[in-house]
This record gives structure tokens, sequence and C-alpha cells, in this order.
């Protein structure tokens, strides 16, 4: 985030983030990932419940991040993609344990728990998922 | 019966080789190797800790035992590199692999046996029916401080063991252990780097408790080396746990299919029980397996293991061990410096 | 619809080490008010487009510092759409006059970027993204506009060549602007070996990190005459939003949202694609203005990086983009850029362009985006 990681701010996003938890219209049926918390298609028709996805997918895009914002200095060059998950939402995350060839559109991708930002020295440590190639 | 439902461990990708440590410092490689018995440790990546390794291997104990993770009961997590000094490995742990809030938890210090410790914990709850199944980790991303001996071994990785009543793989026969106030290895408070008594660290530390405690356990349950198929130490690296073997009457060739020191060197909490994870992935229903951890400070954990008909149905559902040693790149001292300096 | 533009003024675009937001945003407020030859009191209202003062400079309430520093006390609005601010302020203006609230109007944008480090500022951008979702990752601007980039490249072949003609021609016009940030001419050679940002974009593909503000003055149609012999009128005007993060989108290599504000644009003008003479499109990376021409029908969905080779868009050339320099040689203060491009095509069609001047400019286009592609914004302009 570049600047002080808010706790709350955080914390309240933990469980769609640590277990690919998103958000499935009852009315619908079409998954959201990340959440939604009112459905775009439907709006008051709609009737969301968490849904819990499946963690493979493959790449639609990607690039490799060579200039850091703050707070990611450390990481660069680290590439970013967006992914879409087999059950069909697409999200955008960092991929790991990569090599060139790996990155491809279309390579195959799974999640794994990573940590994704420390906020300093003092401050809480931000973790969630990104992705790998299988 | 009480025993292991599911295991799962995880080692990082890269490795770094002794050879390539020593050009750094001007040593003799290959007498370190030969001393040692290590040829070279796993490196975790930049975001990777005790925590993500800790769910790595959650997750594919999970994946092998099929259960509701919800049914976990209590979550222990032993390391010496915890992310935080205050504020629980286990409950980022219990959240990630999805088992709610009804669980308790708490993360464990005794160097390298405080994931053995865990076991004796869920152990116990599990006896006195308070819980269903319990969570048991060793998990560290040892730092060692750069030119000292130890930075020849000082590893990451992690295993996690759920153990409950049902669809048991391995029962837990027995257990005994053997604590001393013994100042072989330590770290203050705010210090990076630990400390250690040097020749101190063997026969009145190492050996003394690996000894006692496995004898314990042989006199307990009344048995004999013989009834042993395979044997497993901690393994701070190759030569401790052959001799302690060879102490200990027991044919060296039982250390064999759980010596993963030589190639991801000293997994610290997770070193014995990473060995465990290799014999598993090998034994044959029936066949018993002795485990005896140590942890600096001092003491160890002694368990009798024996394996049962589900075994190898189960540990098909799960990569093997030796695929995680065999999945690895190497890296150079310099990228190895900047790897260890984290986010 | 026609609302009468009466002045324009700019200051240069660059590193203003010796001036802060408030010098920045009155210097081509006045200019523009000299220029229109109307007093700060015929003034009515304030429209002020700036994405992130809050984060650059610590200064919210901008529009109010605005009109304090005028001296006035009229309604002063603030209006954010990250890069499309100043498209947004002028349209709200545009309303405000329409609407027969507002007789004369100040519609500014102004933004100061370099009082923040580099990684400072490329994470304030984030904010034009998805904090949680995209930013949470350590994604940054060039990173998703790479990964369209990369998209555009994969389902239509368009090349690194054709993406680094983009920066060529639009330095070639920046320096023959004298309010650009870069001045000097550069080869395709030279925007491939440059360093790499976010693969493939380099960093002759981005748009640089610039200080700057540009101001038009609105006038109601029945007042424009007695202000000026040469009047430019907005005749149209078009809006459109989509989702915030890019992996939402229904396609990666159209920005919807272009699609329809230009759609829009042109019904209210009553005129055709055919018709645009010129236009300013946001080129914040090469890959955006080669998409931007796809989107508001300049030639076929995927046939942008061939108007490149035909030069197409040249000064010159059949439908000459970004005469301005463009924001890659300009330079792209965030909420300043939409005013701007306004201020160019006003200046091609009074005959004030100088050496960019276009032979018998009739009909501009102005198209601002805001992230990468949640809101977009096109405004027409006539004689």
């Amino acid at each position: 985030m570049g600047h002080e990681s808010s706790v709350p701010l955080f914390w309240r996003l933990i469980k769609s983030r640590y277990q690919l938890i998103g958000t499935k219209c009852k009315t619908c049926g079409n998954v959201f990932y990340p959440p939604k918390y009112l459905c775009p298609v439907c709006r008051k028709e709609g009737k969301l419940e968490d849904i819990k996805l499946k963690k493979t997918g493959k790449i639609i895009s990607f690039s490799i991040v060579r200039s850091a914002p703050s707070g990611f200095e450390k990481e660069v060059p680290y590439p970013v993609a967006i992914i879409e998950l087999d059950d069909g939402p697409r999200l955008t995350s960092q991929i790991v344990d990569w090599k060139e060839e790996d990155l491809k559109i279309g390579s195959r991708v799974e999640a794994c728990f990573r940590r994704i930002y420390t906020d300093g020295e003092e401050g809480i440590i931000n973790y969630g998922l990104k992705f790998r190639p299988v | 019966m009480i025993g292991i439902v599911g295991y799962g461990g995880y080692i990082p990708r890269f490795r770094i080789k002794v050879e390539e440590i020593a050009s750094v410092w001007g040593s003799n490689a290959k007498s370190i190797k030969n001393g040692l018995m290590v040829e070279e440790k796993s490196v975790p990546s930049i975001d990777e800790d005790t925590a993500t390794i800790s769910v790595e291997a959650a997750l594919n104990a999970l994946k092998m035992a099929q259960i509701n993770p919800q049914k976990i009961g209590a979550i222990y997590i032993g390391s010496e590199s915890h992310p935080y000094a205050v504020k629980p490995t286990s409950t980022i742990v219990g959240e990630a692999i999805g088992v709610g809030s009804e669980f308790t938890a708490a993360d464990t210090e005794f160097a390298c046996k405080a994931g053995t410790a865990g076991i004796q914990m869920v152990m116990g709850l599990i006896k006195g029916g308070y819980i269903e199944y319990g969570l048991a980790i060793g998990s560290d991303t040892a730092q060692s401080k750069p030119g000292d001996a130890l930075e020849y071994t000082a590893a990451a990785g992690g295993a996690a063991f759920i153990a409950g009543k049902k669809n048991v793989l391995a029962e837990i026969e027995g257990t005994f252990s053997c604590s001393t106030d013994t100042p072989d290895f330590w770290r203050r408070e705010n210090v990076e780097f630990p400390r250690h008594g040097g020749r101190f660290t063997g026969i009145p530390a190492y050996f003394k408790h690996i000894i006692s405690a496995t004898k314990g356990l042989m006199d307990k349950l009344d048995l004999k080396q013989s009834d042993f198929d395979y044997i497993v130490f901690h393994m701070p690296n190759g030569k401790f746990p052959l001799r302690a073997a060879k102490m200990l009457d027991f044919d060296s060739e039982k250390l064999i299919p759980g010596f993963v020191v030589k190639s991801i060197g000293n997994t610290y909490s997770s070193s014995s029980l990473l060995g465990l994870v290799a014999t598993l992935d090998i034994a044959k229903p029936g066949q018993r397996i002795l485990l005896t951890s140590y942890g600096s400070g001092a003491g160890s954990d002694s368990f009798s293991i024996k394996v049962t008909d589900l075994i190898e149905e189960k540990r098909k559902r799960i990569k093997k061990i030796q695929d995680y040693i065999d999945d690895k790149e190497y890296v150079t001292y310099a990228k190895y410096t900047r790897l260890r300096r984290g986010i | 619809m026609k609302v009468a533009i009466l002045g324009v003024g700019t200051t240069k675009f660059g590193e203003n080490w010796d001036k802060n937001l408030r010098q920045l945003a009155i210097e081509a407020g006045t200019k523009a008010i000299m220029d229109a030859g109307i007093r700060g009191r015929d003034l009515n209202a304030i429209y002020v487009g700036n994405m992130s003062a809050g984060r650059f400079v610590g200064q919210e309430h901008v529009a109010a510092m605005v009109s304090g520093e005028l001296g006035l006390s009229i309604p002063a609005s603030r209006i954010e759409g990250a890069c499309a601010s100043g498209g947004l302020a002028l349209r709200q203006g545009l309303f405000s006059i329409l609407s027969g609230q507002h007789d004369i109007v100040l519609v500014g944008g102004a933004e100061k970027m370099t009082d923040l480090m580099t990684d400072g500022v490329t994470s304030s951008l984030m904010g034009a993204g998805d904090q949680e979702w995209e930013a949470y990752y350590g994604v940054t601007f060039p990173s998703l506009y790479a990964m369209i980039a990369r998209r555009h490249m994969f389902e239509f072949g368009t090349t690194r060549e054709q993406m680094a003609k983009v920066a060529v021609k639009n330095h070639h016009n920046g320096s023959l602007n004298p309010i650009a940030q870069f001045r000097k001419e550069i080869t395709i050679k030279q925007v491939l070996d440059s360093p790499m940002v976010a693969d493939p974009l380099t960093l002759f593909d981005c748009s640089p990190i610039t200080d700057g503000a540009a101001t038009l003055i609105l006038c109601k149609e029945e007042l424009a005459k007695k202000y000026t012999d040469n009047p430019v009128y907005i005749i149209g005007s078009g809006q459109a939003s989509d989702t915030l993060a890019l992996h939402d989108r229904r396609s990666l290599t159209t920005l919807d949202a272009t699609v329809k504000a230009s759609k829009e644009a042109y019904r209210q003008a009553g005129i055709t694609v055919k018709d645009i003479d010129l236009a300013e499109v946001h080129d914040c990376f090469t890959i955006g203005e080669i998409i931007a021409t796809e989107d508001l029908g300049f030639c076929k969905k995927g046939e942008g990086g061939k108007l490149l080779d035909e030069g197409a868009t040249e000064i010159g050339g059949r439908i000459p983009v970004n005469t301005s320099g463009g924001l890659k040689a300009v330079g792209h203060p965030v909420g300043a850029t939409g005013v701007k491009q306004a201020v160019e095509i006003v200046l091609q069609l009074r005959g004030q362009a100088d050496k960019r001047q276009l032979k018998d400019a009739k009909i501009g286009l102005t198209h601002n985006v805001g992230g990468s592609g949640a809101t977009a914004v096109v405004h027409i302009f006539s004689r």
C-alpha cells in the first residue's frame, strides 16, 4: 500500500484472501472473485452467498514489474498476472517460483500462500495468495 | 488407537551448495561436506516464512487426511522463527486452511523440538476426549550468522501432522521425553542470530537427551532395537544422528529413508519431522518407526510409531517429500543474501 | 449543444521545482482569464480537476484553495476521476452552463507530482486502480497497461515497434510545442533500448511524472460574441464507466467506456467519426493511443498499430492524433491532462497552434481516460 498498513482494512478481507472465498449469486448463478457485496447483474434481485473457489487457473496476461511501488522494493523484478480461475472469475496477483518459459498466456497456475507486504520493522504482515506454475 | 490421520511436508525450492558458501569465506568445501555430511541446504523465497511454509504442509496433511478442516480442534505450531514475537502463527495458519474459529491454538518454542512437543499436546487433548482431530506443525526459516559454521546447515522447511482416532495411517504407540536446563544453543530476545557452545552441543546436549529419551521410550514400551524397522533422529547435520544410532546399538541402515539433512540441511523444528515424513512415504503396513527429536536448551521427545494398512491408499493423495527435495533451483551467495533479507 | 470557449491557458509542463500546486493553478488560471478578455469577477463558478493532491502534497479541498487564491467567493468544486479528472471537470463546467445555472465558468486541471520520490508516486497512482485487489499485490500502472499491451500483441499481432512509433510521433510533435516536458526527437531504437519498466513497456513507452496546470474559460453561446470573434464551441460530450479493476473487464483489449463515451459524443454533436479532423487521445502509455484510435472508431479493432505504420496519425496524415505531443511528450500531470487536451484542440481550431498547426481543422475530439479504463470522457469541439 505504500504507507502504513491499516489493520482493519487488511483484517476484513482475510477470509477471502487466504481461502479464495468469493460470492455466488443464487439468482443469476454468476460467481465473483474478488467477492461482490451486490450482484452487479441482478442488483436488488440478487442473493449472494459465500463460495470457496478452486485454487487452479490459467494466465490471461502478465507483465514483470521492474520499477517498484513503495514497500515492494525488495522484490523487484516480480511478475504480475491476470489469472482466470477454473471456476470462472478473474483476479490479479503475483507469479512466484517462475522461470521465463512459465510466463505465457495460457500457462496453468495454482494458488499458494505467501507474504504480500510487511509494514516496516514494526507493523503487521499482510499475507495472501500468489500463483505458481504447475 | 491414537495416531496420524494425515501428514504433509513442504520444502522451499531454492538451494545453496556448501561449495558456494565455502568459496565466499575461503573455506575447504570438501572437508566441510565430509564433516557435516551435508551437500546443500534449502533457502526460502523472499516472500516465504514459517507461516506460509506451515500452510503448505498443513494443506498437504489435510489433503491426505480428507477430513473437514472445521473438525480440527487444536493447532500447535513449533518454530524458532515465528513471524511475530507476539501474535500467533497458529491462528494465521488456522484461518488459511479453513479451520473456522472453534479451536484452541498456541505457538510453541523449544528450539528444534517445538514441533514434536505439539504432537504430544494434541495426543493429550484427543485422548482426554476434548477434541476430535489436532494439528501439530514444526516449521522454520532458520537464520545463521554469516561466516559461522551454522551457515552451512541452517535451512527452511515444514511438516504437519493431523492426529486423531479415526482412519489412522500410523499409530502413535507411546511417547517418552527427557528435559533439562542445558544451555547448549540459545538466542536472546531482540538478537538476530543464535549462539552456541561449540563442542558442548555434542555429548552433554544432543547425545545425552536423544539417548535418554530413546532408552526411556524403549523401556516404557518394552521394545528392543530389532522391533524397529526405521529410526529418525533430529538432524543438525549428518554425523550426529549416525553417531547416536551407533551409541544406541541401532543398525544405521534404518536411518536412510529419513536422512533428509544431506539434501536440505537442518530445517530446525521440522528436521526430525521431515525425516518422519520421508520415512512414512516408503514404510509398509506393520512396520515400526522410532522418532526422537532434540531441542536445544535442552530436551528430546521420543515416539514409537506403527504403520497401519491405511497408509498406502492415503499417502498417494499428495506429492512425496522426495519430490519437494528434487524440485530445486540453485542460488548464488549473492542471491542467498538478498533472499535472507525477506519482506 | 453549443457552449463557447473564450480563453485558454497552461503552465509549462515538466519538473517545476520552483512552483507549488497553488502557483501552478493560478498561473494557468490567470493566463486563461486574460486570454478570454474577461475579469475575475465575471466568473460564476470554478471546476477543478485534480486526482491526488492529498497523497502528492497532503492537500485536499483543492477547489477552495484555487478560489481563495483568485480572491473569489464563487462556487468552487473539485472533480475526481483519476486521470480523467480534467475531462470530467470540463464536463461538469459544461453542464453547469447548459443547465442555465451559470453563464461563465473556469474549468481547470492541476497536479503537482514531483514533490514525492518515484516509488511514492507509483504507489499513489495506484489509487486509480483497485487498492484492495490490484495495488495490494504490488501491481503498478505500467504493469496494468503492460498486461493490456501483451494481450493486444497476442490477439492482434501488434508489435513493440508499432508501440514505439507512438512515442516517436508524439515526441516529434512535442518538439514543436513550447509547453512540452520533452522537446527532443527520439528514434524507435531508443524506445526499444530504454530500460524495461514493466515488460514489454520500456521507459519511453510510459508518460512521465509531471507538474502542470491547464485552464479553460467557458461561457454560454449567447454571450460568446460579446467577448471574442474567434469562438470555439463544445458541441458534444460523452462519458461512460467500467469496472475499476482490469481483471473484471469484458475485454482486456477494448476500453468499453471509450466506445460508449465516444458514441454518445458523436450522437450529441450530430457527426460521425469520419468528420473528426484531429484528436487528443489518452496515451498514458503508447498502447493507450493504439487502443484509443480503435475504440474511437478511427480504425477497426486490432488495426491501431497499422495506423502508425501508415503514418495516418502524424501531422499531415489523414487523422492527426496528439498534435500537442500527447501525454507522452507534453507530460501527464494527472488532473491537468484532460483540460490541456482541450486547450490544444482550441488552439488548433483557432489557428493558433503555430508550428503544429494543421491546415483547415474544423472539428476536434478529446479523449480522457481514468485508471486502466474505468472512466472515459470524450468531448467534440467545432469552430
